[in-house]
C-alpha cells in the first residue's frame, strides 16, 4: 500500500511553513515597535478658504449644490487641529528600517470634483492608487521636480476609467493638479520610513517605529516644516504636538 | 621689514583669495553640463557626438534655448510658447509613453519637423549628420540622459481603411473621453477649461484648435496625430489616453477629429454624407 503521508508533500509543506515565517518574520520584528503620537494645531483664527466656483463644469456644480466646495489650504477643526498635515522621521532610522516599503496601498480618489484626500503621504517606491468616482473626466497631472529623479507625467481619467497604480522613486513633496478643473490642487507628499497624516481633529499616529532617538518633521503644504527631537522606547509610545502659525 | 612668515601667509592669503571663484564656480551648472560632452545619440546608423554640434548649437540654437539649454536664451522674453528647457528633460513630441524620455529619433524628428506655431522653424538645411549631433548636444544638457533609459515606443497596429462606422465611433469617443472639455465641441479650442490651461511651469497655453488650418505640433500624419493622444504632451495638459482608448478604436478617434480640419479629406467627405452634428456635451454617456 502507498504511504499515505507522500514525503515529497510533507517536504514541500516544510518549505512552505518556513516561507510564511520568514514572510511573517518581518511582523514579527514589529513587535519592538513603538509609535509616535501627537496632535498638530493651528495657532490663531482659521485664514479663511475661499469657496471655488465649478460653473465650468455643471457635473461639478450639481455634486455641491448642498456642499459648497472650498479651496483646502488650511483644514481647521473648532478645537484647532490642523488636518492635512504629514509627520515622517527626517533623521535617526536606521537604515533597515528605510528599506521596508509597505504592503499597502494609499488611495488618491477624484470624488465630486475635489482631491479626496487633499494630502496623500506615501513612502518612496510605495504602490499608491489614483482613482476617480466622477462622471465627469480627469487628467490627473502630478508636477515633481524632473531632476529630482521623480519624472512628471500626465493621464486622463475619464468616466468609468480603470485606477492606475504609480510609485515616486524619491522623497519630494510633489504637487498635482486636474487641467480640466483647475481649483482641483493636491499633494503626493513622498517620505522615507513610516510617516502618518493628521486627521480631521489633527491627531496622528506613526506606527511601525524601531527604538531610537529621532528628529520628527511635520509640513503643511502652505505653513512649512518644524521638526522635533523624540525618543521611543521599545514598544513604546512618544509624544510630539506641534502648532503652526497661519501664512 | 616682513619676516618670512609674514610673507608667506601673505601669499598663502593671495593664493585663497584668487582660488575663491575657482571654488565657487565649481557649483554652477556649466561644468556638471561639460562632464557630459561626451554623449552620444543613435538615429538608424548615425552616430550623433554632442561635441561636434557645438558650433551649430552656438549659431543657430542658443538664441532661444540659451548657453545652459534651459531655454533661457536673450530671445526668451519674446517668444511664446517659451523655448524648451534641455536641463528638464521633458518633451512634448515623444513615440513614448508620457512620462519618459523620448527616442533620439524623436528628438531629431522634431529638428528637422520645426514646432508649427513656434518660434522653432523646421532645420532641413542641417545634414543628418548635424542633426544627429545636435540630438546629443541637447541630451548632454540633462543628467536625466545618464540616468534613465528612453521609454518603449507606443506600438501604433495598421492603419485601417476609413468607413462612416469608424467615424460614428470617433465621435462617440470623442464625447466619451470628453476631448471637448479643452478643444470644445467643434474642435474650436473653446471648450470650457480652455481659457484656464496651464504648462507645468505655470504659463497660459493654448489648447489646439483643429479648425484653423494649423497643422498638429508633432506633425500631420495620422500616425503622428494618433501618437499625440496615446502618448500626451509631456509639460502641457494634453493628458495620454493609453489606459482609456484601444489602440484599433484610436484610429477611429484620428478619423474624427479629421473631419474639424480645413485640409480636404476623406474624412470630411464622409462627414458631410453622414451630417454628422458636433457632439451634444450634456447627453448621458453613450448617448449621443
Amino acid at each position: 500500500m502507498r504511504n499515505r503521508y507522500n514525503p515529497a508533500a510533507l517536504l514541500s509543506l516544510v518549505v512552505l511553513v518556513c516561507c510564511a515565517a520568514l514572510i511573517l518574520g518581518q511582523r514579527v520584528n514589529a513587535a519592538g515597535d513603538g509609535k509616535i503620537t501627537g496632535t498638530v494645531k493651528l495657532d490663531g483664527p482659521a485664514p479663511h478658504m475661499r469657496g471655488i466656483d465649478m460653473s465650468k463644469d455643471p457635473y461639478c456644480v450639481k455634486a455641491h449644490a448642498s456642499d459648497p466646495a472650498h479651496i483646502e489650504t488650511y483644514v481647521v477643526a473648532p478645537s484647532g487641529g490642523l488636518a492635512n498635515v504629514v509627520l515622517y522621521i527626517s533623521d535617526g532610522l536606521p537604515d533597515g528600517a528605510l528599506t521596508q516599503v509597505p504592503m499597502s496601498v494609499p488611495v488618491f480618489d477624484q470624488r465630486n470634483c475635489v482631491y479626496a484626500p487633499h494630502v496623500l503621504a506615501m513612502d518612496v517606491n510605495q504602490t499608491f492608487e489614483v482613482k476617480t468616482s466622477d462622471q465627469t473626466a480627469h487628467n490627473i497631472h502630478p508636477l515633481p521636480n524632473p531632476m529630482t529623479g521623480n519624472i512628471p507625467w500626465n493621464q486622463s481619467q475619464p468616466p468609468g476609467a480603470p485606477p492606475i497604480e504609480k510609485s515616486w522613486k524619491m522623497p519630494e513633496m510633489i504637487p498635482v493638479q486636474c487641467n480640466i478643473h483647475p481649483w482641483m490642487h493636491g499633494w503626493f507628499v513622498v517620505v522615507k520610513g513610516p510617516y502618518a497624516t493628521t486627521d480631521t481633529n489633527g491627531s496622528y499616529t506613526i506606527n511601525n517605529v524601531p527604538p531610537g532617538s529621532y528628529t520628527v518633521t511635520a509640513w503643511q503644504e502652505t505653513a512649512g516644516t518644524q521638526t522635533q527631537k523624540v525618543t521611543v522606547a521599545a514598544g513604546g509610545s512618544a509624544t510630539a504636538d506641534f502648532t503652526f502659525k497661519a501664512k | 621689514m616682513q619676516t618670512s612668515s609674514e610673507k608667506w601667509s601673505f601669499l598663502l592669503g593671495t593664493v585663497a583669495i584668487l582660488a575663491l571663484p575657482l571654488a565657487s564656480s565649481a557649483q554652477l551648472p556649466t561644468l556638471d553640463i561639460e562632464s557630459r560632452l561626451g554623449m552620444e545619440s543613435h538615429i538608424g546608423n548615425i552616430n550623433g557626438h554632442a561635441k561636434d554640434a557645438k558650433y551649430d548649437y552656438r549659431r543657430y540654437c542658443v538664441g532661444c534655448h540659451g548657453e545652459l539649454g534651459d531655454g533661457n536664451g536673450e530671445n526668451f522674453p519674446w517668444v511664446d510658447p517659451k523655448p524648451r528647457d534641455f536641463q528638464l528633460a521633458v518633451f512634448k513630441c515623444r513615440s513614448t509613453p508620457t512620462g519618459t524620455l523620448p527616442t533620439d529619433q524623436d528628438l531629431f524628428d522634431t529638428i528637422a519637423r520645426g514646432l508649427d506655431r513656434s518660434n522653432m522653424p523646421q532645420w532641413n538645411t542641417f545634414t543628418k549628420q548635424e542633426r544627429a549631433d545636435l540630438v546629443a548636444w541637447v541630451k548632454h544638457f540633462s543628467p536625466r540622459w545618464l540616468n534613465e533609459k528612453p521609454g518603449t515606443p507606443i506600438t501604433i497596429p495598421p492603419e485601417p481603411e476609413v468607413t462612416p462606422e469608424r467615424i460614428k465611433t470617433g465621435r462617440d469617443l470623442f464625447a466619451r473621453v470628453q476631448c471637448w472639455k479643452c478643444h470644445g465641441v467643434q474642435g474650436m479650442a473653446n471648450g470650457p477649461s480652455a481659457s484656464t490651461l496651464t504648462d507645468d511651469l505655470g504659463r497660459p497655453i493654448q489648447a489646439f484648435n483643429f479648425t484653423d488650418g494649423s497643422r498638429p505640433k508633432c506633425g500631420n500624419t495620422d500616425a503622428d496625430i494618433y501618437r499625440i493622444f496615446m502618448t500626451g504632451l509631456d509639460g502641457t495638459p494634453m493628458p495620454s489616453y493609453a489606459d482609456n482608448i484601444k489602440p484599433d478604436e484610436a484610429w477611429d478617434l484620428v478619423f474624427y477629429l479629421r473631419t474639424f480640419m480645413q485640409q480636404k479629406s476623406k474624412e470630411k467627405e464622409m462627414a458631410k454624407q453622414l451630417s454628422l452634428k458636433p457632439v451634444d456635451p450634456t447627453a448621458p454617456a453613450g448617448q449621443q
